[in-house]
């Protein structure tokens, strides 16, 4: 603090209370949605009081089916994002420790060309490449399944990057040490880079798993099949019902219901979540 | 490039170590993107039967097409408004929460958390606020200020909607971000300015917005990265680019011309034009972003 200025202070307090009302704001009004009844949105406005439908609205959603406008119950859909989200951060873990790995650790011929080609798929998102990727998707036989669902998603330079620089830093004594002892590189690998690593490796886990989970577009050009269907891209076919009014109380709980792992995620794990976030932007 | 002073001596081992990342690599993102540039030469034919090679005319098509050149326009105007609000908002946010000693933590766990709700679910949450029909805001705006709020039906207010859409998500990564930059500038740097009589605003100007001035422009980067292809989810989730292409983004129009559309040849040159944008951003944020390394 550099001086006392108390109506620094002040300002900053409003500024701050403001700025979460206004965050908070959209998934307050969300959660209020979702405790009414679908006959509270005939009339006029959204309410901005709960009501007292809550247990109906919750309840209806994993129940699934034509009253609550869902063609697939809620208990698929969650269970389809958590496979997505943790398949994903798994196997961008583990393909990216392995890379940087063979990097750092290795010198082979073409050493500089494959980090190069690690490093052009960050350059290439899917957004930008919809179209021949999807054929790719098909014409391996991809559509509609697990595999098609994650592995495309795996490679990452970010990830291999964190974790070259983690590796850069562990001290060369190490491995020399290893080696005079007769460690091979696996061994060396395991008992000594894996564990020193640990704290990156969650910190990394908890942005894959947002990453994951949050997936929008990938999951709505891979399946068709209702079974394979994400709760985030699912949503939107949800809100898109055309021949009658939308059930909003449905609506939004699934759309709470959709925030909840990776927002939890983020309040719980917030250390781990800032860490991850500096370290993958480093 | 770096590797240790010393390393392991085997041949085949290391081949095997970077085989996943890079089967995946080629198979879901090069091969993919070579077949961007092939088609991109192509035009088929109605029936997807066969196809011809018309050189340029792909591209050269898309520069005289005026929805083409619009959503360009668009995707200026929606990438410069929500980088402003994002960086506007969050770093006024940060400012405050620096002031802030014993509270700091706490509001900052109440900042952070939009940054996990996805950009189709931030969409879905402000599309209902909107509402026509339904919404609190066009309400408000009703009674209060007498304006008819339709994102239906004016353009104007789809591209606001769209816009605070995916602000509203960014926030708490600029913030974070703003926040670390505003504690590594040294207190005495302030302190001593204050003896020399600058008060809080003198101070800002001269030495914490120029000493922000890598993370502003690191943020840029990312921020700008962020509006032009992860907001596909915003779009789609809340006008699907309308009304009258009035928030079809280039990125949203890819998609739409391509695999809705199914103009393969033209929904190719644009993603080929769109790779080359991101090859820029990319090589901008690794050649000028200083490195924030600290061990």
């Amino acid at each position: 603090m550099v001086e006392n200025q108390r109506w620094l202070d002040i300002a900053a307090h409003i500024v701050l209370i403001l700025g979460v009302l206004i965050v908070a704001f959209p998934v307050y009004v969300a959660f209020i949605a979702s405790t009414h009844e679908p006959s509270a949105f005939i009339r006029g406005t959204i309410p901005l009081l709960p009501g007292d439908n809550i247990a109906e609205s919750y309840a209806g959603v994993f129940r699934g089916g034509v009253a609550s406008q869902m063609s697939v119950p809620i208990g698929v859909m969650l269970t389809n994002s958590m496979i997505m989200a943790l398949a994903i951060a798994v196997g961008k873990i583990v393909i990216s420790i392995l890379s940087a790995f063979a990097v750092v650790y290795f010198r082979f011929p073409f050493r500089t060309l494959a980090f190069w080609l690690i490093f052009i798929t960050l350059m290439l998102p899917v957004e930008v490449r919809i179209v021949p990727t999807f054929q790719v998707i098909s014409t391996l036989g991809l559509l509609n399944s697990y595999t098609g669902l994650t592995v495309p998603l795996m490679a990452s330079a970010t990830a291999t990057f964190l974790f070259r620089q983690v590796f850069l830093t562990i001290p060369d004594e190490l491995m020399e040490a290893a080696r005079i002892d007769g460690a091979g590189p696996m061994k060396f690998f395991k008992d000594i880079l894996l564990p020193m690593s640990q704290t990156n490796i969650a910190a990394l886990f908890v942005i894959l798993f947002i990453y994951g989970w949050n997936q929008y577009l990938w999951p709505i050009l891979v399946t068709t099949d209702d079974s394979y269907q994400t709760i985030v891209a699912g949503i939107k076919r949800m809100s898109d019902v055309v021949d009658s009014e939308p059930l909003w109380n449905y609506i939004m709980s699934v759309t709470v219901l959709a925030m909840l792992p990776p927002v939890a995620v983020v309040i719980f794990m917030q250390r781990l979540f800032v860490k991850g976030l500096v370290d993958s932007e480093k | 490039m770096q590797t240790k002073r010393t390393i392991f001596g085997n041949k085949g081992l290391p081949y095997l170590l970077l085989a996943p990342q890079l089967i995946i690599t080629g198979i879901f993102f090069l091969w993919p993107a070579a077949q961007a540039v092939r088609m991109s030469f192509l035009r088929e034919d109605a029936f997807g039967m066969s196809s011809t090679f018309v050189g340029l005319r792909n591209y050269t098509r898309l520069f005289d097409n005026p929805e083409y050149l619009n959503s360009i326009k668009v995707t200026l105007v929606f990438s410069v408004a929500t980088v402003v609000l994002a960086l506007g908002f969050s770093l006024l946010l940060a400012l405050a929460v620096d002031r802030m000693i014993r509270t700091a933590r706490g509001y900052t766990t109440l900042l952070v958390w939009p940054y996990a709700v996805a950009p189709a679910v931030a969409g879905i949450l402000w599309w209902f606020i909107f509402n026509p029909t339904i919404g609190i805001m066009p309400y408000i705006l009703e009674n209060i200020f007498g304006y008819d709020w339709n994102h239906a039906l004016h353009p104007d207010d789809a591209m606001i909607l769209v816009v605070i859409a995916a602000a509203w998500k960014q926030i708490s990564y600029n913030f974070l971000f703003f926040v670390a930059g505003l504690q590594s500038i040294p207190a005495s740097l302030r302190e001593a300015a204050a003896i020399d009589g600058a008060g809080p605003l003198k101070r800002f100007w001269t030495i914490t917005l120029p000493l922000l001035s890598p993370t502003t422009f690191f943020l840029l980067v990312v921020n700008v990265v962020y509006t032009l292809f992860e907001t596909f989810a915003v779009i789609d989730a809340t006008t699907e680019g309308g009304p009258a292409q009035a928030t079809n983004i280039l990125v949203y129009k890819v998609f739409q011309d391509g695999y809705v559309g199914l103009n393969f040849g033209s929904s190719s040159a644009q993603s080929v034009i769109l790779m080359g944008l991101v090859i820029c951003l990319t090589f901008i944020q690794f050649r000028f972003v200083e490195r924030r390394v600290t061990y």
